[in-house]
């Protein structure tokens, strides 16, 4: 007992010196800035290596830190390129549709008004027929065109639908019909990617330059003059076509992929970049296929038949497409038939 | 008429994530999705600093402007709120967002997002005020209460500041002149175009 009595008289003394040994805290009536201290107890000026919002923004892109959470999305401070967006989305790109699409509709309107629909005059229409698209070709450009226009209307949506259709159908029906048109937009983008890429393996061959194309292209292929300057099986005109169908689908396409699978190849900033490209590739293949579309029904007689039965009158192709048809008809003397119907009779 | 406003004072985050918690609890913010969240720069480094971030609820909100079907809206105390009965999750309010705070519960194939989920200043939504439908789609209604949000009130260094926008440049202003150090008021200038003087 006594030397258990001696341990706790040791450790009591022990603790009440290392409580004297403590200095009192500071009583005094509040904080001291730095400044007046005598300062951390490191010596260092705790601001100083501090980072600031302008040093970032000179320093970084973008302010990213570090989180616990799993999503790297969520480590962006701040990204000031979103302004860029916004301004591009709102300022830029309604202007550019508005421009190209309407710009292609007053066009066409005055191009019907001045030379109006080209007809068949001069042109003997002989009863005879020749294949110029076969089943197949048909079906495939069908099903990209419905795509198309599908994709079309519902992309112009994102832009327009607020500032036109909104006022119309109020918050609630528009709404619902944005929501439809965003699945129809993201549905129908596969049909229209697998059209175009059997469209262009299909047709790349008869696509590629020619001589007859810049002479073609001076003439404006006779659409003023009356005359009809000689074309292979596509005119340059039809090429051009072709050419924005192609690389402006494929931009659309690309575009669109990285937009189908967000933030799966790019960061926040690439995909600002794929909005920009598959806003203004989409704005002007729009203006584009709405000129095609006028060419192949209202704007010139008989074009409609190519691609709607497949079979076209052979006058009419002997005089818009001479090159072609000559050289289908030595094809069909080495035996490829010539059209359906046509077949029977080439051999009188 | 108060216009309310957020600041995180960054000298005082202490990376606690009490802000997370308390609005991640009191709204049953589901799984994946992060109205508010502590980002740290330069960790581990001198001079690391931690920010709490949510929607800053901006004047001339980028987000409302490039909204498609314009389901955004400011109230009378300048919070921005949105209705998810017109959202259609096509994602553009994060894309033109300075500061990340739209989420999307990422349901469904090729990217549909779902209804975009943000914070709401505790001010709940479109929903009549205190309703279960409103608590059920947006979260609870404090502002309507009369209170601040959560994630301020439980601040536990008092760096997550929230309320009218003058008051707490004024309580941040005293602070900074009083200790004599402060990084300003982190992005401020990209949400309301306004700086603190000091």
């Amino acid at each position: 007992m006594g030397r258990i009595g001696a341990f706790l008289r040791l450790g009591l003394t022990l603790c009440a010196l290392v409580l004297i040994a403590t200095p009192a805290p500071a009583q005094h009536g509040r904080d001291v800035p730095p400044s007046a201290a005598t300062g951390a107890p490191s010596g260092a000026n705790p601001t100083a290596q501090a980072v600031t919002e302008e040093q970032l923004f000179r320093e970084m892109r973008k302010l990213e830190g570090r989180v616990t959470i799993p999503d790297s999305k969520a480590a962006i401070l701040q990204q000031p390129q979103g302004r860029d967006y916004r301004a591009f989305h709102e300022g830029v790109l309604p202007w550019i549709g508005g421009i190209v699409v309407l710009g292609m509709l007053v066009a066409l309107i005055a191009f019907y008004l001045y030379r109006g629909r080209i007809t068949l005059e001069g042109v003997e229409e002989t009863g005879v027929k020749i294949t110029r698209f076969n089943a197949f070709e048909r079906f495939t450009h069908w099903m990209t065109a419905v795509s198309f226009i599908v994709l079309a209307l519902t992309g112009l949506n994102y832009v327009f639908g607020k500032r036109l259709l909104f006022p119309l159908l109020g918050p609630d029906a528009f709404a619902s019909w944005s929501q439809w048109a965003k699945y129809a937009h993201n549905a129908f983008a596969w049909p229209f990617m697998i059209g175009l890429a059997l469209m262009i393996v299909m047709w790349i061959k008869d696509n590629l330059p020619q001589r007859g194309d810049g002479t073609w292209l001076r003439q404006f292929g006779g659409f003023m003059s009356g005359r009809h300057p000689p074309a292979g099986r596509f005119n340059a005109g039809q090429k051009l076509i072709f050419w924005a169908v192609a690389l402006g689908g494929l931009a659309l396409a690309g575009s669109g992929l990285v937009m189908l699978f967000p933030f799966t190849t790019f960061d926040i900033n690439g995909m600002q970049i794929a909005q920009y490209v598959h806003g203004i590739a989409g704005m002007l293949l729009t203006a584009v296929i709405i000129a095609h579309i006028y060419i192949g029904t209202l704007g010139m007689e008989g074009a409609y038949n190519a691609m709607g039965t497949g079979e076209v009158d052979l006058g009419w192709a002997k005089t818009h497409h001479s090159l072609w048809v000559s050289s289908q008809q030595r094809r069909a003397e080495r035996g490829t038939p010539l059209g359906r119907r046509a077949g029977a009779q080439m051999g009188r | 008429m108060a216009r309310m406003k957020f600041l995180c004072d960054a000298d005082r985050c202490i990376e606690c994530n009490a802000c997370v918690t308390a609005c991640k609890n009191e709204h049953e913010v589901p799984w994946g999705i992060n109205r508010r969240r502590v980002i740290t720069l330069n960790d581990g480094r001198p001079g690391e600093r931690s920010v709490s971030m949510a929607c800053m609820h901006c004047t001339d909100a980028p987000c409302a402007a490039v909204c498609p079907v314009d389901c955004f809206y400011t109230t009378a105390d300048a919070v921005v709120l949105h209705s998810k009965e017109l959202c259609i999750g096509c994602g553009y309010c994060f894309y033109a967002c300075p500061f990340g705070a739209p989420q999307y519960p990422n349901v469904g194939n090729f990217g549909s997002r779902g209804k975009m989920d943000k914070c709401t200043y505790c001010a709940g939504g479109p929903a009549p005020d205190n309703s279960e439908a409103e608590f059920a789609a947006y979260g609870r209604n404090r502002l309507a209460e009369g209170k601040l949000p959560l994630c301020a009130e439980m601040c536990s260094t008092k760096s997550l500041l929230a309320g009218d926008g003058e008051i707490i440049a004024q309580i941040y202003r005293t602070r900074v002149l009083q200790r004599g150090y402060g990084t300003s008021a982190w992005g401020w200038q990209t949400a309301y175009r306004e700086t603190i003087a000091i």
